[in-house]
């Protein structure tokens, strides 16, 4: 989701650094052109639904994300703590608020607009929730909210389903047509879905390009870039199915001449070590970070972070056919609203399918989200692989939970251990 | 011969171990690690260079029937020769760089006193070298620093004068002196001294040996002229990036503790290693080979520099902590692994009249309290059970672990080697050792 492009650059990452600084600009024009803003997250976002209206999204945890890769959130968070906001709290929501306090000026420097409506569409994160509350105080907007039934048995029932559509009908349109003075088309909507379909293809086509030797992308670092535009506001747009059209030929002529991923350092020319990561990564210092993987010749085949959108590679599509029902599912069905089992099996998944030598957990205590139940992962999954599982705590947007010399050493014990194993064979 | 170096760059000390072409440990050293990584690793290499030499001679005489007996006699003399010979010579760079502290503009007006002060008390120190390396002489540390800083404060302290030349000048002087002349390797080569203690064991012991003075000669002769080669060397610790190997020759101190350990003890599963800044619990297979393992994140809480700190907040020795602490009689529960807050709750249970070896063996718990978690995290502890690193050699820190062990994971013995504190430079050793084997 990052628009700062590693120096060494892909051209379709150079697409998705325009696309993206080209919505910042959209949204600082939006009251002027009479256009509506809606406020909503990452995960459960109805992109297809509020375009269909003509809204444009802001996305606060992009926000968060973008401020720090650009080495603001530092600044944000501080501001937010002297607003009374503990230091345990989720490092988006403090960098967001303290972005707010500070002005609300966008990470490409850009003032963002304010909502005309917060739109809260999943709320497999209780943080959402609170976060969303917060903002309402600032703001005094109205808010729609969609409660999203946890996925604790593994399964979506057609009772759940149903549940998140009356919701949609009753409560989520009703107040999209508030805000906009429009009424609900559904045309417009099915016309979206489908181009979200055909994004989605292209998407699950370039993650899976992974399971090739060497592979020709990352999918953790390389991952976040390839997710940016369809996870936030480009799902459903002509543009955002373009950019995937591009970036599949893109990915099937880095595999036509054997290539591996590109870094910010050039690509890489050897592939030592294949890994799936859980977790998300730290942006503060994501450059450094994944040096700390290339230069190991570690490349990342799969990841569940770039599932918080959406499993589109587990085989789910937007329908235009059913335009709600398909919408309940997609809000259903992001990664973190997964049982701790189900989590489990699609990373041993992972591990089996990409062929992977090993699997490591970036913890990020202050999501829990993600971070509850991890270790539990780590050992069960251990277990079913048989293989060395690492284990390195950081932060999403929080400098001063970065220890760059602590990770790296366990980067390089882990990657050092999966060596061992390798060369002295399996246990007697 | 063909030797194997392995260098272990703790935050606290800096080890080197040296393996013969079977894996045969010949020589050790250890110094401070201070702000020079570079220095402490080629200082703590010197030091098992020598220790490797003596090796080989004393392989030398062992070897020949007609000296076996003078053996005894001679080394430990030779050895202990040479360590005078190598305090005095670091004595005299000492010296040089406490006269060249004293030229600073502020000591303008004392700098004519301060000079004869310096030299009678650099004086009365080398005097006191042959007592110092005597045979049944007690050392509190084996570092230049220590020893030399005992000696000097004491003399400093009967030389100062409130009206002249002051105990706190002095004292800085030290303090300015001692860096540089850590921070140099010596004039002499240590090959050099061993030469010269040689020459003057020899003397000394040359109207009790006269019969086989010459075959001794002889014998150390040819001992001191087998070639040491380094073949591979392996470094590792938390400096290790700043080591001059190239990356392969690098191994992660996790790697190197779970070999060491399992070196040391070959049966070992688990892996207890509490070092200066962090605290990391392995588990190896029956290789030897690190199957797991957690660390501490972010903060170094709860790991050998918390006693450090302890020990200052109590003017103590951290050595004087564990032995204090286990003649506790009352239970204090500490809360806070926080090295800082650890030093506020310190204070304020001192005032409420609480016993220093109640709160310290409460410390100690909660030092191991911490450990125990990483060892949850890592997949708990399997027989047998090895503890290693410098808080290994703390006996309340041992007793407090036995006790939590017994109580989670049911009765279970616990390996401390006394050699614990070169665990990672051994395992980096046999590292090296592997890379030469595979070179071949």
């Amino acid at each position: 989701m990052p628009d700062v492009a590693p120096s060494q650059k892909e051209q379709s990452m150079l697409l998705q650094k325009e696309m993206i600084s080209g919505h910042y600009d959209a949204l600082a024009r939006a009251k002027d052109e009479g256009k509506k803003v809606v406020y909503t997250f990452v995960p459960g976002n109805l992109t297809e639904l509020m375009r269909s209206f003509d809204i444009l999204p802001n996305l606060p945890e992009i926000n968060a994300l973008q401020s720090g890769m650009r080495k603001l959130s530092g600044g944000y968070i501080s501001e937010a703590e002297k607003h009374g906001h503990s230091e345990d709290v989720c490092t988006y929501v403090k960098c967001d608020i303290g972005m707010l306090k500070k002005g609300n000026i966008g990470p490409t420097g850009v003032k963002l607009p304010e909502p005309d409506l917060l739109l809260l569409s999943y709320t497999g994160c209780f943080t959402f929730m609170k976060w969303f509350e917060l903002l309402r105080q600032e703001y005094d907007c109205p808010v729609a909210m969609l409660h999203i039934p946890y996925q604790g048995d593994g399964k979506v029932h057609d009772h759940y389903r149903g549940y998140v559509i009356e919701q949609l009908e009753t409560e989520v349109i009703p107040k999209l047509e508030a805000v906009t003075g429009r009424a609900f088309d559904q045309d417009r909507l099915r016309a979206s879905l489908a181009l979200s379909a055909a994004a989605e293809d292209d998407l699950v086509y370039v993650l899976e390009s992974a399971r090739h030797r060497p592979s020709p992308i990352d999918a953790y670092f390389g991952g976040v870039y390839y997710i940016g535009p369809i996870f936030s506001a480009f799902r459903g747009t002509e543009e955002g199915a373009a950019y995937y059209r591009a970036l599949r030929r893109e990915i099937d002529q880095r595999v036509a001449a054997g290539q591996g991923p590109v870094t910010p350092e050039g690509e890489l020319e050897t592939e030592r070590f294949r890994l799936v990561i859980e977790g998300p990564p730290n942006w503060t210092s994501f450059r450094e970070f994944w040096k700390m993987f290339y230069d190991e010749g570690a490349v990342v085949v799969a990841s569940t972070y770039t599932k918080v959108g959406g499993l589109y590679d587990r085989g789910f599509r937007h329908d235009p056919d059913n335009p709600l029902a398909t919408l309940a599912d997609y809000c259903m069905g992001c990664y973190t609203n997964l049982s701790l089992p189900a989590r489990v099996d699609l990373v041993e998944q992972y591990v089996r399918d990409y062929a992977a030598d090993g699997f490591l957990i970036n913890s990020v205590k202050s999501c829990n989200s993600f971070s509850v139940g991890q270790l539990l992962m780590l050992r069960q999954l251990e277990d079913r692989t048989g293989l060395p599982g690492g284990f390195i705590e950081s932060d999403l947007v929080d400098p001063r939970y970065f220890s760059a010399a602590n990770i790296k050493n366990r980067i390089e014990s882990y990657l050092q251990m999966i060596e061992q194993k390798r060369t002295a064979g399996p246990a007697a | 011969m063909d030797v194997c170096v392995g260098i272990d760059l703790g935050s606290t000390t800096t080890k080197a171990v040296i393996l013969d072409s079977s894996q045969r440990e010949i020589g050790r050293g250890i110094t401070n690690s201070r702000s020079n990584y570079e220095v402490a690793s080629s200082i703590a290499r010197e030091q098992a260079f020598v220790q490797a030499r003596f090796n080989l001679t004393h392989q030398a005489l062992s070897e020949d029937s007609r000296l076996a007996d003078l053996e005894e006699r001679f080394l430990p003399v030779l050895e202990r020769n040479f360590r005078i010979q190598h305090y005095l010579e670091q004595l005299q760079r000492l010296e040089a760089a406490l006269l060249q502290a004293a030229v600073a503009p502020r000591h303008r007006d004392q700098r004519r006193n301060i000079e004869p002060v310096l030299e009678t008390i650099l004086a009365a120190m080398a005097g006191r070298a042959p007592a110092l390396f005597g045979a049944l002489a007690v050392r509190k540390s084996e570092f230049f620093r220590d020893l030399a800083a005992a000696d000097y404060m004491q003399l400093a302290e009967e030389a100062a004068d409130p009206k002249g030349v002051t105990f706190d000048t002095l004292s800085s002087l030290f303090d300015q002196a001692i860096l540089p002349v850590e921070n140099t390797g010596g004039s002499k080569a240590l090959e050099a001294l061993i030469d010269s203690a040689l020459d003057t064991t020899l003397v000394a012991l040359a109207t009790r040996l006269s019969n086989d003075i010459e075959l001794l000669r002889r014998a150390v002769e040819t001992a001191r002229a087998v070639r040491i080669d380094e073949v591979a060397s392996v470094g590792t610790g938390y400096g290790r990036q700043r080591l001059p190997f190239p990356k392969e020759q690098i191994r992660s101190e996790i790697l190197c503790h779970g070999l060491g350990a399992h070196t040391m003890f070959p049966d070992t599963r688990t892996v207890l290693d509490i070092g200066g800044q962090d605290t990391k619990a392995i588990q190896v297979d029956e290789r030897g080979i690190v199957t797991s393992f957690q660390m501490n994140d972010r903060c170094a809480a709860g790991c050998g520099r918390y006693l450090g700190y302890i020990a200052d907040e109590m003017n103590l020795g951290v050595h004087e902590l564990g032995p204090l602490a286990q003649q506790s009689t009352f239970h204090v529960k500490i809360n806070s692994t926080c090295t800082v807050f650890a030093g506020a709750e310190l204070r304020e249970r001192l005032s409420l009249g609480q016993r220093r070896e109640d709160i310290l063996a409460g410390l100690h718990r909660a030092i191991i309290l911490r450990a125990m978690s990483l060892l949850a995290r890592s997949g708990g502890i399997s027989s047998e059970f090895t503890f290693t690193g410098g808080v290994a050699r703390n006996p309340a820190a041992v007793d407090a672990l036995q006790h939590l062990v017994n109580d989670n994971y049911g009765e279970q013995e616990i390996n401390i080697s006394p050699e614990s504190i070169f665990t990672g430079a051994l395992g980096a050793a046999l590292f090296a050792h592997r890379t030469a084997r595979e070179a071949a």
